[in-house]
């Protein structure tokens, strides 16, 4: 893997929030969904951070925030050391060809009545790339190629493909524009078991190759695993604990970050016997009126008096790790 | 566990006619459930573990589907056999079924206790106020909280989690001795699908029901199974004790399984070893044996004459020629 020398993406304290309206004439605002509420975090050059969570934890929304997708409600998200929160227009457009995105579904995200050259070479167009359109085939060809596909598919519909071939094309479609960094939102959770072994090599490939770097959204924590150097774990719109691969597959130190662990089977009936499982309780509150406190307490097993009224922050630890737990004061 | 089986399935064979021909989803497929014991049948989309399921509730559409040939005897009998009347009176009843999608398969115009009241009123001919003071019980013991209370409520006001309960609830009403769960939890959230699954194997533990658990996931059949069967292009390829097929696995489908998952605890910084190539087209099967095209260890016999499911010893068996 190539060494991360600089920081690409930094995000502050972004939130994003959804309000919850009342009235048909007039709109009253009567609640919001807090999807994302105070997440920071960095990404190095070259580097994989994988974003996990449940569903609702806010980790897909914070994906389309960053790609401003979605409107930031607060908070500064750095790309390449420019604060494009702000940014709007022309600006924008040219920021995005820095950055794309592959997304879970490899049948509802292609346009059907596509073609694959299409298809791949739509994102040249809209960014004004590629030149005369002989020099655009050429490229798709040589994208097909890159990504494991013939270069004589062009000319077919993604009907034609497969779910891993179709997730395939997508990816060709992101690399298009040579971006610096792709997030990946769930990319291989749709794909059959012996498939997404193919695309998460391809995933590892393709940034060796190109020196990508990635923003891995996804819930499962074997195959994040198995392609992340660092991991932000999310539950309620927050950050709970970051660490590197290494250290959070060996010392999990937030409660839920064991539980999600623990909830994972390991495929090996021995293993399985000796790890004497236990569950943990409930399931993810509204993100529309999170608990108090820890948001994680009424679900925690060491739940103390404290974590039921104070929030815990972030708190840096030692060798870039971070724990927002009051068992882990720091 | 009893010797002679529950259920027994024998050249179970379910196509469906198409426009692009007759796609032969189950391909005679044969494994027996014993009572108190949990059978996996492990396979990927298409592979026919839902099809054979749905055959022995027979609830496939008929057209385009038909159980062509084949026996599912069911404590003696044959349910293929049966009168459409005689098996409405097995299913839901004696043999009980839990889909995978929590959200479409309750009725969203029922209330919950209806729903889970429906079974006893319907095979065990309780009246409905009987029936609802039974669904309390359920509700209770597959741990709703409040369920005196939420009895009134409709699916749409229960979590993803908590309708996969209330299945579970209906399921267990009239106390089947068979139970199919197919994909029971690939739609909830991890830590409330060990809840499900864990919640699962305790309920059948308790009444001594049989549990067949169809599912993709190679982790949760390690966790929660007692044997298994790896189905590929609708037969079984590998069959047998789960620890012997996880410490030993003999067929190569089932080997390219096991090294193409990302594990909890794989080595660090070693790619993964896919298995090459697709799954093929059940319209248009290959000669042989259908995995022959992405098998490492094909041989000139397997592109022409299909492999028979034989034992590599009394319990484990392997639909292979080679000897690897």
């Amino acid at each position: 893997m190539s060494e991360p020398t600089d920081t690409i993406l930094q995000v502050e304290n972004l939130k994003v929030h959804f309000p919850v309206t009342q009235g048909i004439v007039i709109k009253k605002e009567v609640g919001r969904v807090r999807a994302v509420d105070g997440v920071s975090f960095t990404l190095k050059r070259g580097e994989t951070l994988g974003l996990v969570g449940e569903s609702g934890c806010g980790k897909s929304t914070t994906g389309l925030a960053i790609l401003r997708m979605l409107p930031v409600t607060e908070g500064r998200i750095l790309f390449e050391d420019e604060d494009i929160a702000p940014m709007e227009g022309r600006q924008l457009r040219a920021m995005r060809r820095r950055m794309q995105m592959v997304y879970q579904d490899p049948y509802g995200s292609l346009n059907p009545r596509m073609t694959v050259d299409d298809i791949v070479s739509e994102p040249l167009e809209v960014h004004g790339l590629g030149g005369t359109k002989a020099e655009r085939r050429e490229k798709v060809s040589a994208l097909l190629e890159l990504v494991g596909l013939r270069r004589d598919m062009g000319s077919r519909y993604p009907h034609e493909f497969s779910g891993g071939q179709r997730q395939r094309i997508g990816i060709a479609r992101a690399l298009a524009v040579e971006p610096a960094l792709v997030i990946c939102d769930e990319p291989v959770s749709a794909l059959d078991v012996s498939i997404q072994a193919q695309v998460v090599n391809l995933f590892e490939e393709l940034q060796e190759r190109l020196g990508l770097s990635y923003l891995f959204i996804a819930h499962d924590l074997a195959v994040v695993r198995q392609i992340s150097d660092r991991i932000a774990v999310m539950y309620l719109g927050r950050i709970v604990e970051i660490a590197t691969r290494d250290a959070l597959y060996r010392e999990p130190l937030h409660p839920y970050t064991q539980a999600l662990l623990g909830a994972i089977p390991i495929p090996d009936p021995e293993i399985e016997k000796a790890r004497d499982f236990q569950p943990i309780v409930g399931e993810v509150p509204s993100a529309m009126r999170p608990p108090e406190g820890c948001r994680f307490h009424p679900r925690c097993p060491h739940a103390m008096a404290k974590c039921k009224v104070e929030l815990p922050p972030l708190v840096e630890m030692a060798d870039g790790r971070a724990v927002a737990c009051h068992l882990h004061p720091g | 566990m009893s010797d002679v089986p529950l259920l027994s399935i024998d050249g179970l064979t379910t196509h469906f006619r198409t426009e692009r021909g007759v796609v032969r989803a189950v391909d005679g497929v044969s494994f027996d459930v014993r009572s108190g014991e949990t059978v996996a049948v492990v396979g990927e989309s298409g592979s026919g573990k839902s099809v054979t399921a749905l055959s022995v509730l027979r609830l496939i559409a008929d057209p385009p589907g038909r159980i062509v040939s084949g026996e599912v005897r069911f404590d003696g009998v044959d349910l293929v056999t049966l009168s459409d009347p005689e098996m409405r009176a097995v299913r839901g009843n004696r043999i009980a079924m839990i889909f995978q999608e929590p959200m479409s398969s309750l009725n969203p115009a029922l209330t919950i206790g209806m729903q889970v009241a429906e079974p006893l009123n319907r095979h065990r001919g309780m009246g409905w106020p009987e029936a609802r003071r039974h669904a309390v019980e359920l509700l209770r013991k597959v741990q709703i909280p409040d369920p005196e209370k939420r009895l009134d409520s409709y699916p749409h006001q229960f979590s993803g989690g908590m309708r996969q309960r209330v299945m579970i609830a209906m399921a267990l009403a009239c106390g089947p001795r068979l139970l199919i769960a197919d994909e029971p939890t690939t739609a909830l959230d991890v830590t409330v699908q060990s809840q499900i699954l864990s919640l699962l194997k305790a309920l059948t533990r308790e009444t001594g029901a049989a549990l067949i658990l169809i599912t993709h996931d190679l982790g949760v059949v390690a966790r929660y199974a007692d044997r298994v069967n790896v189905m590929y292009a609708g037969r079984i390829v590998e069959s047998g004790p789960a620890g012997a097929i996880y410490a030993r696995p003999r067929h190569p489908y089932t080997r390219g399984l096991m090294a193409s998952i990302p594990r909890l605890d794989g080595d660090v910084g070693r790619r993964l070893v896919p298995i090459p190539g697709q799954p093929p087209d059940l319209a248009a099967l290959p000669a042989g044996c259908p995995f022959a095209p992405r098998c490492v260890n094909v041989m000139d016999r397997c592109r022409v004459e299909r492999p028979p499911l034989a034992p590599v010893d009394p319990t484990h068996s392997k639909a292979c020629w080679s000897d690897v």
